[in-house]
């Protein structure tokens, strides 16, 4: 069987998103294959199907930003006014400000004394700026705050572009083992704390270890460090509540993944690895989006136009030889992009896709956003090469 | 036109290479070690992000945090690789000055060399800055190991904080031994024996994201030694065509008899199918010219510049040696360092 003959099952974008019991969309892939746009674009189509839809955004360029009518970070999501069509729902949009989402968590979880002490804390500004996983935590934080007020009946989220597509679904662990306090009482006083299980292991080690930590951090910064895990010891328990309580909803049956991914190897390889981790966590996977391919749209193969092109002279021939070099390029480009589809079906046959021509220009506008959602839910049940292509080689 | 490669760069030791996400970072990284080792050098090729990018592009299995050759090059040059570890980097340190034993191998099973790193988020750039210098400066019989270091670096999006050392010093103790490794770190960032070179793709995200960190790493006092525009894509169409054919004005007729006369009686289909594709092309073609006008601006002869093909069967080994070979063309050479180090 050749890879182009292999086929996938096409991924039903118009069902998903017209689907009441879909609640929440959660768009992830690696960082550069257009996530948010595909998360704009799906949240669009969705509104103008009817669905009453939030959307969560992480870092839109501009242009997108402001076509959504975004201008500024609000951390409140605002309304999209000119969402069209008969059946209209509506659309809001909101950039995650995580700063403002970690103050808040801390003002939901202490006193107002407490919370002014963390805030206040210089190591807190480490923290909530650039612990890596910060923006990963508080955008699924964001999430479980805009489920909880059911203002919406579908939230689309796009995720950070993380190292690792992965990380939001394990910053909240780190984050949690961070701020427990275990490692932090035994970096500051690992006479005391710790309990003598965690000393027998590593014996005089750690004494070493702590010393050398506080040689090289300095010794405020750990008295810092030290302070705000004290003082954040009393709302830990909330924070990992809500912690748990994202992910149980992350796992709910509301809830379909859908994995971006363009047809390049890295980007498959990082959409591989988290369809293996979501079938592994027991998350629902929606499907793959291939994005920005680029369909061959005349049946005639690479050797023969390239042929073609070397014969072509006279009144005419120069158009016709660069007309026929640029189909031979495309043919090409195709061919791998189907080589490396087939691939990844190879390893994962049932995990449904659609394929997402590029659009020639960058999204500027909500038209923009229109034509990618009906590019997104173009089905396909045919194999992409048309009947005379395939003859044709 | 490209500008090449400027003639400072042959003083570079320190080339660090980075780009916006999916601009092809990392296998220019690779290229560039190629075409630096030809003619019997040694380069070392570093990865500092954990992704295991540098065995992906060789085709090998992932590389231990260990200086493994990977690539011989034309002329008896030689590539090394090394993917650098934070956490074994942190552990070296600590091995270096205070001596842990085999407690080191338990602490970071423990969690607890990522929570020191995760502590100080400057520590991690310190420790792996600091590992790249020490490759650089490093001497053994009175030569240096290597003619030129190449750093894949995190994206642009991070670059400038990565590289900006000195502010991750806030970070660390004024005083002890990594603080001491981290002052020569800048004063190698900062000098002419680095450069940074961006990777773009003509498209407009990343033609922006280049123009903005070439702004950052100028005002960090950071050099930026080229421009570095990755996958450029033949251009088939005669330029006077581009501009109406991108208006969607291809004469169907002109194409159709320009086939017929090369042997091909094609469907009107299948010409409207090649007549639609020459439209897509040439709209890209003319935002190509455009990203391309809009770096000739910005950056004018002031930053080197350099092209790479784009592959269209996808990037193996063979084509890896058709990029280093396309650099060399361009004038990419590392100065010979055997010289007796002073």
């Amino acid at each position: 069987m050749t890879p182009r003959e292999r086929r996938t099952d096409p991924l039903d974008v118009d069902a998903l998103i017209d689907d009441r019991d879909t609640r929440i969309v959660v768009c992830c892939g690696a960082g550069g294959v257009g996530k948010t746009t595909t998360s704009a674009a799906l949240a669009l189509r969705a509104a103008e199907r009817g669905r009453s839809v939030v959307v969560l955004t992480i870092d839109p360029a501009k242009r997108l930003a402001q076509a959504l009518g975004l201008s500024e970070l609000s951390n409140e999501p605002s309304r999209v006014g000119a969402v069209d069509g008969p059946h209209a729902g509506e659309l809001h949009a909101m950039m995650l400000d995580m700063r403002r989402t970690f103050d808040e968590m801390v003002h939901a979880h202490a006193d107002p004394d407490r919370a002014e002490k963390i805030i206040a804390n210089p190591f807190y500004q480490t923290v909530s700026s650039s612990f890596s996983g910060t923006q990963e935590y508080m955008a699924m934080e964001k999430l479980g705050q805009l489920a909880a007020t059911d203002t919406w009946d579908l939230i689309v989220v796009d995720t950070p572009p993380s190292r690792s597509a992965l990380d939001f679904l394990d910053a909240p662990q780190r984050m949690s083992n961070f701020l427990d306090g275990r490692m932090i009482r035994l970096l500051s006083s690992p006479a005391r704390a710790g309990g003598r299980g965690i000393r027998k292991i590593v014996g005089a080690g750690f004494g070493l270890f702590a010393k050398a930590v506080s040689t090289i951090l300095g010794g405020q910064l750990l008295a810092d460090a030290s302070a705000f895990v004290q003082a954040f010891d009393t709302m830990f328990g909330g924070f990992r509540e809500r912690a748990t309580a994202t992910y149980a909803l992350l796992r709910s049956p509301g809830t379909a993944f859908v994995v971006v991914a363009t047809p390049e190897p890295d980007a498959l390889r990082e959409a591989a690895y988290f369809v293996d981790r979501l079938s592994a966590e027991e998350m629902p996977l929606a499907g793959l989006v291939l994005n920005r391919t680029h369909p061959v749209l005349a049946p005639l193969s690479a050797a023969k136009a390239r042929a073609a092109a070397e014969s072509a002279t006279g009144q005419g021939g120069r158009l016709a030889a660069a007309v026929l070099r640029l189909h031979a390029d495309r043919v090409d480009l195709a061919d791998r992009e189907d080589r490396l589809l087939a691939r990844f079906a190879g390893a994962h046959p049932t995990v449904a896709v659609t394929r997402v021509p590029a659009v020639s220009a960058d999204v500027s506008d909500l038209d923009g956003l229109r034509e990618i959602g009906a590019r997104l839910a173009t089905v396909e049940d045919e194999p992409v090469v048309p009947a005379l292509l395939r003859e044709a080689r | 036109m490209t500008s090449g490669w400027p003639a400072a760069m042959s003083d570079v030791r320190l080339h660090v290479v980075s780009g916006k996400g999916g601009t092809g970072k990392t296998t220019v990284a690779a290229a560039l070690a190629l075409a630096l080792a030809e003619g019997g050098r040694r380069t070392l090729l570093i990865e500092v992000e954990g992704r295991q990018g540098i065995a992906q592009v060789f085709d090998t299995a992932p590389l231990p945090y260990e200086e493994r050759k990977i690539a011989v090059a034309p002329g008896g040059g030689e590539v090394r690789a090394l993917a650098v570890d934070v956490e074994a980097a942190l552990l070296e340190y600590f091995e270096m000055f205070y001596r842990l034993g085999v407690a080191g191998r338990t602490l970071r099973r423990m969690g607890a060399i990522e929570f020191a790193t995760t502590l100080a988020p400057g520590l991690r750039d310190v420790l792996l800055t600091g590992k790249v210098k020490e490759c650089v400066s490093r001497v053994r019989d009175g030569r240096r190991v290597y003619d030129a270091v190449v750093l894949d670096a995190p994206p642009t999006g991070r670059l400038v904080n990565f590289l900006d050392v000195t502010k991750a010093m806030a970070d660390l103790a004024k005083a002890g031994p990594i603080h001491k490794q981290a002052e020569g770190v800048v004063r190698l960032l900062h000098s002419p024996q680095t450069a940074v070179h961006l990777v773009t793709l003509l498209e407009e995200l990343p033609v922006t994201e280049t123009l903005e960190a070439a702004d950052e790493l100028a005002a960090a006092d950071l050099r930026t030694g080229a421009v570095i525009v990755n996958k450029v894509r033949e251009q088939w169409l005669p330029d006077r065509s581009v501009a109406p054919a991108a208006d969607g004005r291809v004469d169907a007729g002109r194409v159709r008899s320009g086939l017929v006369a090369a042997g091909l009686d094609l469907p009107a289909d299948v010409v409207d199918g090649l007549v639609a594709e020459t439209v897509e092309h040439a709209v890209r073609v003319a935002a190509e010219n455009a990203a391309m006008a809009r770096l000739d601006a910005a950056t004018g002869p002031r930053l080197g510049r350099l092209e790479l093909p784009q592959v269209l069967g996808g990037i193996d080994l063979g084509s890896l040696y058709d990029l280093a070979d396309a650099l060399a063309e361009q004038g990419v050479g590392a100065r010979r360092a055997d010289e007796v180090v002073a």
